[in-house]
């Protein structure tokens, strides 16, 4: 059952109108502690998307070349995991390899993101939304731009925050949730424009 | 069967993702024969690309030191590097002065090589080796520190100088995995090069420290690596304060016993040995019937805390006051002066300020650090 909805479609909903980051508010940690700085913010964004494409067309290989078959659905969390670490240690080998300069400007974003939850939570919603192979690889791509841009958007903001006078007791992480949680109102002015499922 | 399923398909899918890793990793990091150039053209090393710098050196017989096997959290394995690899990895910076990451200094442990390289590291490293020796003896010499003494079986003798240091190997175990290793002051003299003796403090929870205080053993096989360092004495004429504490007087004692040997008698030495109470001294007689032999030699123990039971008569107070009376009022002023520290960096620190306040020089303030 697979939904109807165009895979341009849902790409371009899982960027705006249902930001993984602002509206299931996955992937928070990592948000938070790295948007302090514009150019890690956009290092972490460009790791988050490859690694997000990436596993989420695994993911989707794994669980309906076994799983489904198997009827172990139930396993998914475990394999997704295990899958996510090995395409990431995989993705950081070749990248070595092939382009040194990519390699270095991703930085030491590559192996953390193993354990970004933003990543499983893709992974999920492929399962649960039940998408086909196409749409997955399209929402896992634009979940991870999204994840990005709205890293970019917060970093931006960050950056002109620290020069105003902000009280003590909300400075650093409040602050920062306050801004969120703005910046997550308005992005559900899209809502309803495009669905996701 | 079906309870079989589950692991069976976790641990399958588990497996090809490993075999996958592996065979990738095989052909991703294969950068074939890649040359070493150590010290411009010093050495040559032929080696095999892929691997971290640190443990390719090692395995062609270059003994970089490191204290956290590779790990990227010491600092210690720090190189020159002269061929262009690339900026300071996030691993590596926090452990980077800033001059150093101006001078191209990086940390071998987290350099991969990948093509050939020019490096330049200090001559004594050319000399460090493994050496494999036995337990000699294991003495209490106060609550918390033990003297070990190795007795070298091969190569079955080292030559260094006093007031260096050597990596003691420490194996797997409990629930430590992997080999560890760290480095301790030899506090015995190179004229005895069959021997190594080295003063371990209890350190709560320490790797090496709880291993050698609790499970080492005499006659038992152990392995090191050195010699390392750049504390020694200096060949001049400058009268020479040598301030220690605890497991800190390892070198100095070797560098003291070294100079008595070599007949030393024109520069006066002090050496200020600071503890909390009697139960932290040790050696006392040593270095007393060391002083009555040995005219130019002055030995100041001091107490911070002695106890009422201590009877103790001699200097009290912290380490650093009574090295200030002593610059100030009893050390001749009309000598040059050179200080030797070793101990924790706090002590160090702050006796570095006393005797930069007493006019000694800071280029001419020698210590050993440790952590």
């Amino acid at each position: 059952m697979t939904p109807p909805i165009n895979a341009f479609i849902l790409f371009f909903a899982a960027i705006f109108t249902s930001n993984i980051l602002l509206t299931n508010f996955l992937g928070m940690c990592s948000f938070i502690s790295v948007s302090k700085d514009f150019k890690s913010s956009n290092g972490l964004g460009m790791a988050v998307t490859l690694v997000m494409t990436l596993t989420t067309a695994v993911n989707w290989v794994v669980l309906h070349s076994v799983l489904i078959p198997l009827h172990l659905e139930y396993l998914r969390y475990i394999v997704f995991i295990i899958v996510i670490a090995a395409v990431v240690q995989i993705l950081e080998m070749v990248i070595d390899r092939l382009s040194p300069s990519l390699y270095i400007s991703l930085g030491i974003f590559l192996p953390l993101i193993t354990v970004n939850c933003a990543i499983l939570g893709v992974a999920l919603f492929m399962q649960l939304r039940q998408y086909s192979f196409f749409q997955s690889v399209l929402f896992g791509a634009g979940s991870g731009i999204g994840w990005w841009l709205a890293i970019l958007l917060l970093a931006a903001i960050r950056k002109r925050i620290d020069k105003n006078p902000i009280p003590p007791a909300l400075q650093g992480p409040g602050i920062t949730l306050i801004t969120i949680g703005i910046m997550a109102m308005a992005f559900i002015g899209f809502a309803g424009m495009l669905s996701v499922q | 069967m079906s309870i079989w399923i589950a692991p069976l398909v976790v641990g399958g899918i588990g497996a090809v993702l490993a075999l996958t890793i592996a065979i990738i990793d095989a052909i991703v990091n294969n950068y074939g024969e890649v040359e070493i150039d150590i010290n411009q053209g010093k050495k040559k090393l032929q080696a095999k690309g892929g691997a971290s710098l640190l443990s390719t050196l090692s395995e062609h017989g270059m003994f970089i030191p490191s204290a956290c096997g590779g790990r990227g959290s010491c600092g210690a394995c720090k190189i020159g590097v002269l061929s262009d690899i690339g900026p300071i990895l996030p691993t590596e910076y926090p452990l980077l002065s800033p001059q150093e990451r101006q001078d191209g200094i990086r940390l071998s442990c987290q350099i991969k090589l990948k093509a050939s390289i020019e490096i330049q590291i200090p001559e004594e490293l050319f000399i460090a080796r493994p050496y494999l020796g036995v337990i000699d003896s294991l003495k209490d010499v106060t609550h918390d520190i033990k003297e070990v003494r190795i007795a070298l079986e091969k190569p079955d003798s080292i030559e260094y100088q006093a007031g260096q240091y050597v990596q003691l190997v420490i194996p797997p175990y409990r629930k430590i995995p992997e080999s560890t290793q760290r480095a301790y002051s030899m506090s015995s003299t190179p004229s005895q090069p069959n021997t190594v003796e080295l003063l371990i403090r209890k350190v709560p929870n320490g790797i090496a420290t709880t291993y050698v205080h609790e499970l080492l053993k005499e006659g038992q096989s152990i392995e090191l690596i050195g010699p390392f360092g750049d504390f020694y004495v200096r060949d001049n004429e400058a009268d020479m304060i040598c301030v220690a504490g605890g497991s800190g007087m390892a070198p100095i004692k070797s560098i003291l016993m070294d100079l008595f040997e070599k007949g030393e008698q024109t520069r006066h030495i002090w050496y200020f040995f600071g503890a909390r109470s009697k139960r932290d001294l040790f050696y006392l007689d040593l270095f007393s019937s060391l002083e009555e032999r040995w005219p130019i030699f002055h030995f100041i123990p001091a107490l911070s805390d002695p106890l009422p039971e201590d009877e103790w008569k001699d200097e009290t107070g912290l380490i650093t006051d009574v090295l200030d009376e002593y610059l100030r009022n009893r050390v001749d002023p009309e000598h040059t002066k050179e200080g030797y520290l070793c101990g924790s960096p706090g002590m160090v620190n702050a006796c570095v300020q006393v005797m930069k306040k007493n006019g000694i020089p800071e280029d001419r303030i020698y210590y050993d650090k440790f952590a």
